[in-house]
């Protein structure tokens, strides 16, 4: 994977795959909140990749850095101004920070206070954001933010179209982004330091910091994630920090499996469809459809959870010469 | 690296020593794993540290390295005092160790492991584009180590489905790819076939003479045949200290390794 040179078959496969999801919103108008709703949850899924995947920092409350960048970007719009770019920058910078504070206890806290840092994290937010109603609009969620045009072109439609185009574009890029990093020099030592702590440090690698790059990375794109939604749905309610929130992007993740860049936004897309087709067919039985998907996934393709290129290539990994 | 100009003196110990410790201290609870060990090793040292089973020596090197805090004592490595620097950066200073037990990173293949390895130790470790696969030099060293340590056969298998012997001889090849001015072994041919064994020694002791070796072993002919100083640690605290004539002489030397049922005659 780290030293493989040829990428033009993954290359072909993914901007197919973006250019159906492009096509979408404008081929089926109804569906165009729905791929906006998906792409802001494959990038939050991707965010989690990165932490628990490439830095293998588990994040039990990953909704914690989600949601700071939805309000962020919903207070924003409603209270400085209404561009849809600058907010998402401000909804990342916000989610950015709190991951890099954040990673100054995890470098210091044993496994479990690494587990423990986010989720409680987002219970306080939540906390906070229910309390101070008179900002954030508490249980009844932040409402009346108008979103300027993209660019200063492309109104919001309510229909949804420039918004998941929008949504989109974010996460495509996104995901270049985090491709281009783990499979930099940089990205190689972030493995290292997952696969092996100890060993890392001992050729040299400064694996703290290493450790709070990778936190506040994927920290950054949760926030991105969350503006996304607050902006393409113009509403942000409490349930951006629920522990639910956080429990379905690791969900995401165990389906689309951890550890390989693809991995959150196709376990994201899958959680999603599934959702709608279930939930059309029979909606109070969601949740028992989603367990036994899971258990299947345990169950029968343990090494498609595990390994999940394995299904892709051929076993032998391409090597230059 | 500018000392090294001067040429140093085999025979006598006229040269600072570039590795030594001061009453270095380390206690568990209420063990104590490292009793007042004072150590100098000399530039170009092939030094063996010997001792049996739970005398310490792992501990010594994690002392060393910096992966276990000191309990009281302090480390010079070229006179400079490191007992507090974190491991990382007495790597960029030159000391870099091989572990006991080893650790390897599974999800990778060793050429994988080698060429982040030397990419990190020229300073591409903090570099965000690019691939190490179009970093020449990175993958001919990355290669050039793969064929030393005879992992050519194997180098795009994960480690973690290597055979052991291959596990050791990768363990050492990550070690020499930080290319070392001070280089610590713990066990490092420990559950190797007897016939590699000598070969992987053969390597390390034709490393250029510069790099100074600090030794672990248990086997007493490897020891005797790759070292020219020897400190024999007991119970945490040093025994006894001499070329390895001497040492094979000493009648302490010689009761411990009789009491612990490890023979051996130089
Ligand atoms: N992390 C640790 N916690 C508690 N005791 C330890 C630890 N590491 C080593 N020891 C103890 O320190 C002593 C020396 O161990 P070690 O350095 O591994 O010996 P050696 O490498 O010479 O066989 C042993 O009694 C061992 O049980
Ligand atoms: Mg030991």
């Amino acid at each position: 994977m780290l030293l493989a040179t040829d990428r033009w078959r993954e290359r072909l496969i993914v901007g197919f795959l973006f250019a159906v999801a492009f096509g979408l919103p404008w081929l089926m108008p109804s569906r165009a909140l729905f791929v906006a709703e998906t792409a802001s949850v494959a990038l939050f899924a991707l965010s989690l990749d990165l932490v628990l995947g490439y830095a293998g920092i588990v994040s039990l409350g990953h909704a914690a850095f989600f949601g700071v960048g939805a309000y962020a970007a919903g207070l924003f719009a409603k209270l400085v101004m209404p561009d849809p770019l600058t907010g998402l920058a401000v909804g990342i910078a916000v989610a950015a920070l709190m991951g890099l504070a954040c990673s100054l206890t995890i470098l210091r806290g044993s496994d479990l206070t690494r587990i423990m840092v986010t989720l409680a994290l987002s219970l306080l937010l939540y906390e906070l954001a229910n309390r101070f109603d008179a900002i954030t609009g508490g249980a009844d969620g932040l409402q009346g933010m108008a979103m300027g045009p993209l660019l200063g072109r492309f109104e919001f439609d309510l229909q949804g179209q420039v918004p998941a185009t929008y949504a989109l574009a974010v996460l495509f890029l996104a995901l270049l982004l985090v491709q281009w990093v783990v499979r930099s020099p940089l990205g190689a030592t972030l493995l290292a330091v997952r696969d092996n702590p100890l060993r890392a440090a001992a050729v040299g690698i400064p694996v703290a910091s290493r450790l709070a790059f990778a936190y506040a990375f994927g920290a950054a794109l949760a926030g991105a994630a969350g503006a996304l939604v607050a902006q393409t749905s113009g509403f942000v309610s409490l349930e951006v920090f629920s522990i639910e929130r956080s429990a379905d992007v690791l969900l995401m993740l165990v389906i689309g499996g951890a550890g390989w860049v693809y991995g959150g936004v196709l376990g994201a897309v899958a959680f999603k469809v599934l959702n709608e087709l279930v939930a059309g067919i029979t909606p109070q039985y969601w949740t028992f459809w989603m367990g036994l998907f899971l258990l299947a996934i345990g169950l029968l393709g343990r090494e498609r959870v595990l390994r999940p290129w394995a299904l892709w290539q051929r076993p032998s990994t391409k090597a230059v010469r | 690296m500018g000392s090294l100009a001067a040429p140093f003196d085999k025979g006598s110990a006229v040269s600072a020593p570039v590795l030594r410790t001061e009453r270095l201290e380390k206690r568990f609870g209420g063990i104590v794993a490292t009793d007042s060990v004072s150590l100098s090793i000399a530039p170009g040292a092939r030094h063996a540290l010997i001792g049996p089973n739970g005398a310490g020596k792992t501990t010594l090197v994690n002392l060393l390295t910096g992966v276990l805090p000191v309990s009281a004592g302090a480390v010079y490595l070229d006179e400079v005092d490191i007992t507090r620097l974190p491991v990382h950066r007495r790597v960029a200073r030159g000391m870099v160790r091989t572990f006991q037990i080893s650790q390897l990173f599974r999800s990778l293949s060793p050429r994988e492991t080698l060429a982040l390895i030397v990419g990190q130790q020229r300073g591409l470790g903090r570099r965000w584009w690019g691939s190490l696969a179009r970093e020449a030099s990175v993958i001919e060293r990355a290669d050039q180590l793969l064929e030393q340590f005879r992992l050519a056969s194997v180098r795009d298998v994960r480690t973690d489905q290597l055979a052991y012997g291959k596990r050791r001889l990768l363990e050492i090849a990550i070690a020499l790819a930080c290319e070392p001015r001070v280089l610590l072994l713990d066990e490092p041919v420990a559950g190797v076939p007897a016939g590699e064994r000598e070969e992987i020694l053969q390597t390390l002791a034709a490393l250029p003479a510069q790099v100074s070796i600090l030794l672990i072993e248990h086997d007493m002919e490897l020891v005797f045949g790759f070292s020219r100083f020897i400190t024999v640690l007991v119970n945490g605290s040093v025994l006894a200290e001499g070329e390895p004539a001497a040492i094979a002489a000493d009648p302490r030397v010689k009761a411990v390794y009789l009491g612990s049922g490890a023979g051996h005659t130089p």
